[in-house]
């Protein structure tokens, strides 16, 4: 019992990983219809970031829970700029081409930033420090969860809960529900549209930013490299879920995450990949739209 | 002119560049003893293949000096694989029109393996500084390849000799990252473990290389009750995986290959690298030989010699040895010289045995001990 309830918990960690990846990517499909490929390289960003940021300011003497907020904050703000740039770069200039051209750009995009990181910075894995402090009442359960593991955690239900209720009820919230409903009929009716488009991308690249900085301090290493396998995880979660939808990025990420974590206690690890993806395919099959997606209206 | 007037000028220009290639290419292979060097050389492996090309220079350069081997100089051939297997078929085809008779190489076990057929036809003696993989020398099918390092199999027969008869374990866990060269060692382990008898494997697993967690295969290890885990595979997934269980606070002994036994690992896993064993090429760093081999690369290029330095120079260093010891250039003559006579390298005074491998070079257990890994006996 005590073994499946780790592997439960070791799963939900996981699951809430790919689950703050695949918001950036589930909120940028909602509304434009576009899979952001750069998005794994602005979690990357992120990290990198918070990489310098915090060994800057361990150096000049700080420590704790200032250098993990501080460290944060300007990643979030940093990648946020660079998920803006991007947009305005790479897919505003390709809004009215064809549907493949701007996945072509993000492709593009993705490869372009890996290997700018590559040469700024360096092939070689980096370590990255534990900047979730350790937490004293946790010590007798640290077998189980670990202080960094409980914060990915309940970040990812803070983030979800605060994104559903900011896109549920604030202005720019209805305005990307319109733009998403229909982008022509928004603009007639006098939303702007591209400032909207440009929020979505600086609120999923602040949301990848704040993954890179928990998960890099929850696995102690990053390269230009991680960018790319997490994204595709989460990209995959994200369809699991339904690509579009909020909750459904998050539900697609805990059932990949638990598929894994039990595929490997209970079976093997070598087949971890194929249980995952097998998942995928059988969902695919009897919800083509994911699990809590909305199979798309044809207007007439 | 007329037509056929530029033929005959173009016949006589032809024959003319054909003689006088000829005749060049006579001249060299009269003059000069003409040894290989092929490996990856370019590409993303370059940085293993490319200290030996350097390591081979030197030697040369050095017996040259000398006055060469048989009283001839030493000529290199220089040729890139680029560590494919289908690309290494081409360099060796390349070498063997050439004329050459010895060759230093290949790097990769793949690339090594699918060369090797073609300078067997040819009575074309191969020295790898690298290639590990077990059966190049094993299988008896090429009788003309001998090699510098110690094979994958004499890395995993270390690890379980060490896990069973020093840490006294009873239970072990082997994992591996499922690619080449961390999956043979693994098998490997879990045969010798079998074969022991005297220590059970509880768990065979392969992980996925670049996962963003490895907590449930850690959960898995502890709930197999293993006390010792031998990992074959590299540095990046190990420093997760030993991080993940010393936070869990396992402390199951950790033990693993020379793809973990680098700077990064302890560099990147920090603190939870004390205490983690790795195999690796035994320490001959104070040998005379090795020190001036190191150094003689510092002052030329400005840094560390990387990666199968001392091996590319044992092994140019022995086939040049081999040549001289044996008075020609003959194939059977050079064979019987490698197996037989001893030569001082710096890796330690090797010969080769009948299958190939170096007599001599070995491998030996490291520990990680406040930040470094230090050489246990």
């Amino acid at each position: 019992m005590d073994y499946f309830l780790e592997l439960l918990l070791g799963g939900l960690t996981r699951g809430s990983i790919y689950a703050l990846i695949a918001l950036g990517y589930t909120m940028v499909y909602g509304i434009i219809e576009l899979i952001n490929f750069a998005h794994g390289e602005i979690y990357m960003i992120g990290a990198f970031t918070a990489l310098i940021v915090a060994s800057v300011l361990t150096m000049s003497g700080m420590g704790g829970l200032s250098v993990l907020i501080l460290a944060s904050v300007v990643a979030v703000i940093y990648s946020a700029a660079y998920g803006f740039t991007v947009e305005k770069i790479a897919y505003k200039p390709l809004r009215q081409a064809p549907r493949l051209s701007p996945l072509i750009s993000a492709i593009g995009m993705s490869i372009f930033l890996q290997n700018y990181v590559l040469i700024a910075q360096t092939s070689d894995f980096l370590p990255f420090p534990s900047l979730i402090p350790d937490l004293p009442f946790m010590e007798p359960y640290s077998h189980i969860i670990g202080p960094a593991e409980l914060i990915i955690v309940l970040t990812t239900a803070a983030v979800t809960l605060i994104l559903t209720v900011f896109i549920k009820f604030t202005k720019i919230g209805k305005a990307m529900r319109a733009t998403a409903q229909d982008r022509n009929m928004a603009m007639l009716l006098g939303v702007n549209v591209n400032k909207v488009i440009s929020s979505t991308f600086i609120i999923g690249s602040a949301l990848a930013a704040i993954g890179g900085v928990l998960i890099a301090s929850h696995i102690g290493r990053i390269n230009f490299y991680i960018g790319f396998i997490a994204g595709i995880k989460a990209f995959t979660a994200a369809v699991l879920g339904g690509i579009g939808s909020i909750p459904g990025a998050v539900l697609g990420g805990l059932i990949l995450g638990w598929t894994e974590s039990f595929a490997t206690g209970y079976v093997s690890s070598d087949y971890e990949d194929v249980f995952a993806f097998l998942l995928l395919v059988l969902i695919l099959i009897f919800r083509p739209a994911g699990l809590l997606g909305r199979s798309p209206i044809q207007k007439v | 002119m007329n037509r056929s007037g530029f033929r005959k000028v173009l016949a006589a220009f032809f024959g003319v560049v054909v003689t006088v290639f000829f005749a060049s290419a006579d001249v060299f292979a009269a003059d000069t003893i003409k040894l290989g060097v092929a490996g990856a050389h370019s590409g993303d492996l370059a940085s293993y293949g490319l200290p030996t090309v350097k390591a081979a220079e030197f030697v040369v350069k050095e017996i040259n000096a000398k006055g060469g081997v048989l009283g001839k100089q030493v000529e290199l051939v220089v040729e890139d694989d680029v560590c494919k297997p289908e690309v290494a078929t081409n360099t060796a085809t390349k070498l063997v029109s050439q004329n050459v008779k010895f060759v230093i190489g290949h790097i990769c076990s793949g690339a090594t393996k699918a060369a090797l057929g073609i300078y067997k036809d040819a009575k074309v003696i191969v020295i790898s500084p690298s290639a590990t993989n077990p059966e190049l020398t094993q299988s008896g099918a090429y009788p003309n390849f001998y090699r510098t390092i110690a094979s994958d199999d004499a890395q995993a027969k270390l690890e379980v000799d060490f896990a069973i008869g020093k840490l006294k374990v009873k239970k072990i866990a082997v994992l591996h990252d499922k690619g080449d060269y961390g999956k043979g060692l693994a098998e490997f382990a879990k045969k010798f473990v079998d074969e022991s008898k005297k220590a059970t494997v509880v768990l065979f697993e392969g992980i996925t290389p670049g996962a963003v967690d490895y907590s449930a295969v850690v959960q898995k290890i502890k709930h197999s009750g293993a006390e010792a885990v031998i990992y074959g595979g590299y540095h990046p997934e190990a420093s997760s995986i030993i991080a993940q269980m010393r936070k869990k606070k396992m402390k199951t002994y950790f033990i693993s290959d020379d793809g973990v036994k680098d700077a990064t690992f302890i560099k990147v896993a920090g603190k939870y690298a004390e205490g983690v064993y790795a195999t690796g090429p035994r320490d001959t760093s104070k040998n005379p030989m090795t020190v001036a081999a190191n150094d003689l690369f510092k002052k030329t290029y400005g840094a560390d010699a990387g990666a199968f330095y001392l091996n590319g120079y044992a092994a140019t260093l022995a086939v040049l040895n081999a040549i001289q010891k044996a008075g020609s250039t003959d194939y059977d003559a050079v064979s019987k010289a490698l197996t037989t006579q001893l030569v001082e390298t710096p890796l330690g005074k090797i010969k080769f045995d009948k299958r190939g491998d170096a007599i001599g070079v070995g491998f030996s257990i490291y520990q990680v001990q406040k930040g470094n890994y230090v050489e246990i006996n």
